[in-house]
């Protein structure tokens, strides 16, 4: 996996306080978020549960054992789901 | 005296799919349901032991609330995710791979839908879905039109079991092609479940007097006016039909034939 911290500072626009947001489309919208991320972090960020959401990452499922590796990258495509009722 | 009824253990064996036994041959959905308080008492009330859930996107917006994980208790019911509304063969596995790492299980009811109104299975993708789901270690219940052939070739795939539909998905018109059905029940050594389409409790009945191995229903429930009643009479019209068919109905006849002995009569 690559490492996420060189990733950190290529959209440094300082319109907040945070070290830098980055673009990514999460459930087919574009949300900023900060960078630096890994998916565990996202999930928290939107605070979702870690055991009942799955997560998709440019079409990939991740792996929950990988949520603290795996890094969060600008213009990723999330899909977070889960179960809902049906037949 | 006490009346004696035998227990259903007794007097049935149990539905065997992928080597797994279940006591029950009803299987429910979860869709559609009011509230999650009464999706739990209904599928409690049924009796059954495995129930169908969805894959679909978190809503972001409202992230407090839970998905319908946090209600079913794994321990008790087998989750089964579907591929609902998957129109390709592409989309029904990744969904079917979603619903795995979601329910840590890896058993799938499989749908590839061909068309929006009917909802009727594109057999051809289903087909090609499940080669691939199963050479993946998916236990893959397809659901599939009353059609003989697919029914064949989805045994052929692999499959666990097959699932032909009794009418279309939600339309409630009971059981349209018995015979077909008989056929399929005939011809595949793999379970035959019937999915959709049941309306009411009779139809459950009639579906499992054709000999079929279980019954799988959601909106039949999920839309009655009270659905732990309905549940219940699901769980018995399930069970009455099964028992009717082994225990094997009487001819039909053209002409009546008197109950009472016709000797002894007065003059």
């Amino acid at each position: 996996m690559r490492k996420c911290a060189a990733l950190t500072p290529v959209v440094k626009i300082m319109n907040e306080s945070d070290q830098g947001t980055i673009t990514i489309t999460v459930n087919g919208e574009e949300r900023g978020v900060p960078a630096g991320l890994t998916v565990r972090d996202l999930l928290a960020h939107f605070e979702l549960h870690e055991r009942l959401v799955v997560v998709e990452r440019n079409r990939q499922i991740v792996r929950r054992h990988q949520y603290g590796e795996v890094p969060v990258t600008a213009g990723d495509t999330i899909e977070f789901v889960h179960f809902v009722g049906g037949g | 005296m006490p009346v004696v009824t035998k227990k259903l253990e007794q007097l049935d064996e149990p539905l065997e799919i992928a080597g797994h036994e279940f006591r029950s041959r009803l299987i429910v959905g979860t869709g559609k349901y009011k509230d999650n308080e009464t999706m739990v008492k209904a599928i409690t009330a049924s009796g059954t032991e495995i129930v169908t859930v969805a894959v679909r996107r978190v809503d972001l917006d409202r992230t407090k609330e839970e998905g319908i994980l946090y209600h079913l208790d794994q321990k008790r019911w087998l989750l089964l995710p579907n591929t609902a509304g998957c129109y390709s063969a592409e989309e029904a596995i990744r969904y079917a791979r979603l619903g795995r790492e979601a329910g840590f299980t890896d058993w799938v009811k499989l749908e590839v839908i061909g068309d929006q109104d009917t909802l009727l299975p594109d057999v051809e993708g289903l087909v090609e879905a499940a080669r691939t789901l199963v050479s993946e270690g998916f236990k893959v219940l397809a659901y599939t039109n009353e059609d003989l052939i697919t029914a064949l070739k989805l045994e052929d795939a692999g499959v666990a079991a097959v699932m032909p539909l009794a009418s279309p998905i939600g339309s409630g018109l009971g059981l349209l092609n018995p015979f077909t059905i008989r056929l399929i029940k005939g011809r595949v050594s793999v379970p035959v479940i019937v999915d959709a389409g049941v309306g009411t409790a009779s139809d459950a009945c009639v579906t499992l007097e054709q000999g079929v191995d279980g019954i799988l229903i959601n909106t039949a429930i999920a839309e009655a006016r009270d659905p732990v009643r309905m549940a219940v009479a699901m769980k018995q019209a399930t069970e009455a039909g099964r028992l009717a068919y082994l225990a094997g109905r009487m001819p039909r006849r053209e002409q009546a034939v008197p109950s009472s002995p016709t000797a002894g009569m007065l003059d």
